[in-house]
Formats: structure tokens, C-alpha cells, sequence
């Protein structure tokens, strides 16, 4: 019996090839020209940003027209991120936030700065840092970070549906 | 559709710990199914059918465990199932393999549901950036903490909730042998000291990572009379889904818990759980799910669970103990948690649960919730046929 040998570590990585499909096409084409755009479902009428699988989760129907959200935004919830893990590419501590975007009914997550922790608000409002233009993919990454838009806060009754 | 009785009548579970180096997947599940045929008085041969559970395959990093457990559990020639729904999986299992005796199909079921967290890394595995979104995502802690921001907002509970319930589920973990964390020296003070891990989720707030199974015998009704021990009787069962995300979704109290409790409770017969349901063993992986499960299962008024809390009524001498066990807060293996919370309920109503059995328990509840608070499953058991 080899010496006491009770486990080996063995990293296995996965290559994966995103299909985006129909429904997402035109959110990645929006970001890679700077703009955001979402998709409003035709039942419910509520705006989806990201439109996701392209189909509405309480309806189950395609979702319809686009609508360019955004830029700016409310932030709904946060958490202030202090744990190290294998894998991270944002220094801790950070905020990451749901942010409602303005013309949307869902919120999205991203990165908030410019701002210490201890400063961030439910209810603060926000824009976005794009990166240099010729760094854009069709990506959320394009914009780099979420930062205080020095707007009052918005009420909490406003967003307190969408916690 | 009348459906047959079906008991629990037998529980095994291992020592949750950290790191079982000295056992793979395959050695800790047989040590769970060793211990729970033991305590039914029952060998391999008796069993008719198998169904196992445990978490996605990408928290340990080991694909389809089921085609190397097999063997292990003597297999050949039997159904075996398996089943997914995320974290509530161990609750799920135990209801499909309870549905296979109600059905009338099998009299003796065997369940299982296992986690070996030391064999891969659940933080990465929870933590992988989805393409084209900004990879802000840091596990479960990251998922959970903003929501429970919202519940602290929206109910207005003082920032000690968390650490209150920690305390209690730490120090009832005392009495549980099984338990993984065996802490006595934490106090409330102390625990409000704990370091921010995802604000507002403090460290001694979260579920440490575990290794550890759990199975569990079930029969039918002419089985189990036929059987001296003590018995949990299956009373009625209940799952629900609904969409991680949508617009408008309550996110702090999920349709699909509200809808999956009042089945539950409906098919036990029960109007008034507060006063029908004398312990709970609940799946809080972080202490802030407690008043929120509390609030979303129908214990307590909405905006109101925390002072269930702050009150002691979920302490083992309050009026609706919670987590006697210490919960998922005392032992993470995650796969098992969901089905740990249903053998804990039926541990209560056999008077099995040793130094954290509550006196008298005749009805319990075993609940869990996986994925985005998106799946839920729940057991209602008694020490009576229903």
C-alpha cells in the first residue's frame, strides 16, 4: 500500500461555447454600441433587463419590443463582499449591488464605486463608468463600475416591490 | 387520491465534520445506510428500492456519483433513483422516496442524501461568472446577503437578530452529537463582534462547510406495525417551485414557500401550525432565514418573525423549538442538509432525539429551500397514524 496517500488534488477545467440565442442577440449587440436594451414582455408589459432566455418567467411567452433602459439607476439591495475565493477578479472589499435600472422592472447585478462601502444606500441612485470604447464587448463588463449619480434617493415605496 | 401510510423506521446519520479524508463519497453514504438499516432492524436485501440525493455535481467536482454508489449500496437489481432540486434536495428525496410507499409501489424504501464539501470547493462552484454580466457574484453568502438586507429593511428588526439565532442553533448544537461545529463559548455580545463576511451576513451567521449523509428507512403501513420500535408517521408532504428571478418576484418571502406550507399543513389537517406543531426543524444556512422562514411558512405575521426571535419562542424551551439539532447553522453537508431537517422532525416525534429531544413532540415539521429560494420541499411527520 502506497505511504498513507489518502487524496490527490486534480483541477479539471470545461472550454464552454455559449449559444446565445434569438432572445439575447440584441442585448449583446446593444452593449457592444454602448447601449442598454432590454425587452418588454407583450402580456405583462414589464421590461426585462437582461432579457435572459428571451422569454418571460411569470408568462411564458416571448418577450416582445426592445427598450433601451437605463443608463442611470436605483439601487435596490447590496451586499458588501469581504470573502476571499478561489476564482475572484474584483479586489474585496466591494460592493456588489441590484441596480434598477431606470425604464426597467428587474434589477441587475453590478459593481459599485467611487464611493466608500460604509456610504452605500438602499435607494441611492447611480451611473455607469464606461470603459475606453475600444474595449468594448458585447458584454456587461464594458461598464466598468456603478458609481453615485449625487441625485437624491429615491423612496423607498418606489423600489420596495422589487426586493 | 387516497394514498397509503408510509413511516420513517429508521434514521442513520454520520459525525458531520469538515474533512472525512479517511472515507470516499462511497464510504460515508454506507456508514449513513449502515446506521439508519441498524436502527430499522433491516439489512440491504430487505430494501426495495433506493432513492438518492445530493446537491449539484459541481460543488464536489465528482460527476454522477449515483454509477459508483451501485455497488456500494447493493443496487443490483433495484429501482434507483436519483433526484435534483439544489439545496432542498435532501428534503426532496425523502418526499419522492416516501411517495414511493404511498403509491403502494415499494413497502420498503430506502432514501439517502450525502455531501463530501472537502472533496471539491463549493464557494467556486457557486461563485462561476455567467457570461456577458459583470462577475460581482461571490457564492451563496453573496446571493442571500442582499436579500436579507431587504427583509431587515422592510421589517424594521434590530441588527442582533442574526447573531441570536446563531447563538441558539451553536448552543443547541451541544447536545447533538452529530453536530460538525461543537462551539460553547459564544455569547450575544460576542457574536456581534464576528467579522462581516457578505454585510449584512456576519461570520458566525453562516453554515460552515461539511461532510457528512444521512439515510432513512421507509415503510409501509402493514411493515411498520409489524415493527416493536417507535415510528415517525409520514402525515402529509409538499413541494413548490417557482423562477429564480422575475420581475416583481418577492425575494425575502417566495409565492412558492407560502404555497408549499399551506399544502403541507392543509393535507396534515392542520389550521393553526403555531399551536398544532411542536418542533421545527428548519433550513437556515444563514440565522436571518429563521424569522424570515417563520414569517414566509405562516408561524409568525408578516414583518414579524424577528420577534419570535427576540422573544425565545424558538429556543428549545420556547413554544415552537426550532432547529433542537442546531440546524444547518451546526452541520453544512449540503446535499443532506434538506434531508438531516426531515430525519431531525422524525428523531422528535419517535422520542429519539437524545440530550436535544423536546419533551413531548408528537408533530413536527421538516422543511428546505434550494437554489434561489426557488425550490421547496416539506414534511409534516407524527409520533400517531394521521
Amino acid at each position: 500500500m502506497a505511504d498513507d496517500i489518502l487524496r490527490i488534488r486534480t483541477p479539471i477545467g470545461i472550454d464552454y461555447t455559449w449559444s446565445s440565442g434569438p432572445g439575447s442577440v440584441g442585448y449583446m449587440r446593444g452593449l457592444e454600441n454602448g447601449k442598454l436594451l432590454g425587452r418588454r414582455c407583450p402580456v405583462c408589459e414589464l421590461v426585462y433587463f437582461p432579457p435572459r432566455n428571451g422569454v418571460c418567467p411569470r408568462c411564458g411567452v416571448l418577450l416582445a419590443d426592445e427598450v433601451e433602459v437605463g443608463p442611470r439607476g436605483t439601487i435596490t439591495t447590496f451586499c458588501v463582499v469581504n470573502v476571499p475565493f478561489l476564482g475572484q477578479t474584483i479586489k474585496i472589499p466591494y460592493v456588489a449591488a441590484t441596480i434598477l435600472l431606470d425604464g426597467a422592472d428587474i434589477g441587475m447585478q453590478h459593481l459599485i464605486q467611487e464611493c466608500e462601502a460604509a456610504d452605500v444606500r438602499m435607494g441611492m441612485r447611480v451611473e455607469p463608468v464606461w470603459r475606453d470604447k475600444s474595449l468594448w464587448t458585447p458584454s456587461l463588463e464594458n461598464i466598468m463600475y456603478y458609481k453615485p449619480s449625487d441625485e437624491p434617493d429615491a423612496d423607498f415605496d418606489v423600489y420596495a416591490r422589487h426586493l | 387520491m387516497a394514498l397509503n401510510r408510509c413511516a420513517v423506521v429508521g434514521v442513520g446519520q454520520t459525525n458531520h465534520t469538515s474533512c472525512r479524508a479517511d472515507v470516499s463519497i462511497a464510504g460515508l453514504v454506507r456508514e449513513a445506510v449502515d446506521r439508519a438499516l441498524l436502527d430499522a432492524n433491516m439489512t440491504l436485501a430487505d430494501i426495495d428500492a433506493i432513492v438518492i440525493g445530493k446537491a449539484p455535481d459541481m460543488l464536489e467536482g465528482i460527476m454522477m456519483p449515483e454509477l459508483w454508489l451501485t455497488d456500494s449500496l447493493a443496487a443490483s437489481g433495484k429501482p434507483l433513483f436519483r433526484v435534483h432540486t439544489a439545496g432542498s434536495v435532501g428534503g426532496s428525496t425523502a418526499i419522492v422516496a416516501a411517495q414511493h410507499v404511498m403509491s403502494g409501489l415499494h413497502k420498503r424504501v430506502l432514501t439517502i442524501a450525502f455531501e463530501k464539501q472537502s472533496d471539491g470547493n463549493a464557494m467556486w462552484a457557486l461563485s462561476v461568472p455567467l457570461p456577458f454580466s459583470m462577475p460581482v457574484h461571490a457564492g451563496a453568502g453573496g446571493y442571500f446577503s442582499p436579500i436579507i438586507r431587504s427583509y431587515i429593511r422592510r421589517s424594521g428588526s434590530p441588527s442582533h437578530i442574526g447573531a441570536m439565532v446563531a447563538v441558539k442553533d451553536r448552543s443547541n448544537a451541544l447536545k447533538n452529537p452529530y453536530a460538525h461545529l461543537h462551539e460553547d463559548h459564544w455569547t450575544l455580545e460576542k457574536a456581534m463582534e464576528s467579522p462581516m463576511l457578505w454585510d449584512p451576513i456576519r461570520f458566525v451567521e453562516t453554515c460552515p462547510s461539511s461532510d457528512g449523509a444521512i439515510a432513512l428507512v421507509l415503510a409501509s403501513e402493514d411493515v411498520a406495525d409489524k415493527m416493536p420500535g417507535k415510528k415517525a408517521w409520514v402525515h402529509s408532504t409538499a413541494m413548490r417551485s417557482e423562477p429564480t428571478m422575475f420581475a416583481g418576484r418577492n425575494q425575502v418571502s417566495p409565492r412558492a414557500g407560502e404555497m408549499c406550507a399551506e399544502d403541507v399543513f392543509r393535507k396534515a389537517g392542520i389550521t393553526n401550525p403555531l399551536k398544532e406543531i411542536d418542533v421545527v426543524e428548519m433550513y437556515v444556512p444563514f440565522s436571518w432565514f429563521e424569522p424570515m422562514w417563520l414569517e414566509n411558512i405562516g408561524f409568525a405575521p408578516k414583518d414579524q418573525g424577528w420577534r419570535f426571535v427576540e422573544d425565545g419562542v424558538t429556543e428549545m424551551t420556547g413554544k415552537l423549538p426550532v432547529n433542537a439539532s442546531g440546524g444547518v447553522l451546526s452541520s453544512n453537508p449540503i446535499g443532506a442538509s434538506g434531508m438531516l431537517r426531515f430525519g431531525e422532525a422524525a428523531l422528535q416525534v419517535m422520542g429519539k432525539a437524545g440530550e436535544h429531544q423536546i419533551e413531548g413532540a408528537r408533530t413536527a415539521l421538516g422543511h428546505a429551500y434550494g437554489g434561489g429560494s426557488q425550490f421547496f420541499a416539506m414534511w409534516v411527520v407524527g409520533s400517531e397514524k394521521n
